[in-house]
């Protein structure tokens, strides 16, 4: 059996930074899937393919934050939106954060499916969240935004690649 | 003084934990797709999919599994779905499938966009437990021509046998070609 989760890309940050992007992200996966845990100093964290922010994104997403659960979802953006939907990251608590990638390479346009987990002691929120990029050019960087902000020092974020048989 | 941005460093490494066992990929018009002869030296095993079929639906449709083609009344599940307003909770009990909501799109939904999903088969070649299943699925098409969802939910299979094939149904009509279905096995 072929070996098939390969780490191909991980940062840790020793200073506070306004994204984490990953390039030269090599075509020979099929999957792509990202693990970001860390804390932001403002209130979301956004995804981009390829550095391109023109208006190819869109979203559908639901959440539960203790008291209730709640769905919405976005079109024609510039970016996903990973989180801040309902509840902050501001916290000394880091939150999780997954994103899989599905045939980055592929032909088609590209889904992702990301997932949320953030507990602040009496506030939290876990989220799910399917994104789509209308682009058929495969996917060579994978940046993470902190919006207007940044994220904290010691904030962890690995690429990992997925192969198919 | 924050910096502006950084790039991750290039470390690439190997792990042999989770191994490919087999992928099916549809050339267009099957019904239904297996995995068969499914080795039982793994301790989990991962579905990992891009799907689309070929009805006339502008939305999300979903596809059903069966385990050692079991078509009896022995699958159970409860579910979360979203809906871009709303959230939904349901769940029923003997059911013929193992239903795998918002796992695919409609035919009919925007061109060139597949739905996705994630699989999770637990202690799958036990033979003294039920099989606990975990999903996670969705596809979204901005919005154009349909209403796009995603799903969250938890079934079981109540069999205590190992599990050594499944079966891919598409909930309607037949695939489309390009839905690929991936199979891995996890390590314990």
């Amino acid at each position: 059996m072929a070996t098939t989760y390969d780490k191909i890309q991980s940062t840790t940050l020793a200073s506070a930074a306004a994204s984490i992007t990953f390039s030269s992200i090599p075509a020979t996966y099929t999957d792509l899937r990202v693990v970001l845990t860390g804390t932001v100093n403002g209130d979301t964290a956004y995804m981009t393919f390829n550095s391109d922010t023109s208006a190819l994104y869109s979203r559908t997403w639901m959440t539960g934050d203790g008291s209730g659960a709640y769905s919405g979802g976005g079109t024609n953006e510039n970016n996903i939106r990973l989180a801040g939907l309902f509840t902050s990251l501001i916290n000394t608590v880091p939150a999780l954060i997954t994103v899989d990638v599905f045939s980055y390479t592929g032909s088609t346009f590209k889904t992702c499916l990301t997932t949320l987990s953030v507990d602040k002691n009496g506030s939290g929120e876990t989220a799910r969240e399917v994104g789509l990029y209308r682009s058929t050019a495969a996917i060579t960087t994978l940046t993470l935004n902190a919006g207007v902000s940044t994220y904290t020092t010691g904030t962890t974020a690995t690429l990992y690649g997925i192969l198919k048989a | 003084m924050p910096i502006l941005g950084i790039i991750a460093s290039s470390i690439l490494t190997s792990s042999s934990s989770y191994e490919s066992i087999a992928t099916v990929t549809a050339a267009g018009g099957e019904a239904s797709l297996i995995f068969s002869s499914i080795p039982s030296t793994y301790k989990h095993l991962q579905l990992r999919a891009i799907a689309r079929d070929t009805s006339t639906s502008t939305g999300s449709t979903g596809y059903g599994l069966r385990l050692n083609a079991d078509g009896g009344s022995n699958y159970t599940f409860h579910r979360l779905n979203g809906n871009g307003t709303s959230v939904t909770a349901a769940g029923s009990v003997s059911q013929s499938f193992l239903n795998v909501d918002q796992s695919s799109l409609g035919g009919s939904s925007t061109a060139s966009v597949f739905a996705a999903s994630i699989i999770d088969f637990h202690d799958y070649s036990s033979t003294t437990k039920n099989k606990t299943v975990r999903m996670f699925a969705g596809g979204d098409g901005n919005a154009a021509g349909g209403i796009y969802y995603l799903g969250l939910s938890s079934s079981v299979w109540l069999s205590n046998s190992a599990i050594t094939s499944i079966t891919i149904y598409a909930a309607q009509n037949a695939w489309a070609a390009g839905s690929t279905f991936a199979l891995y096995g996890i390590k314990g």
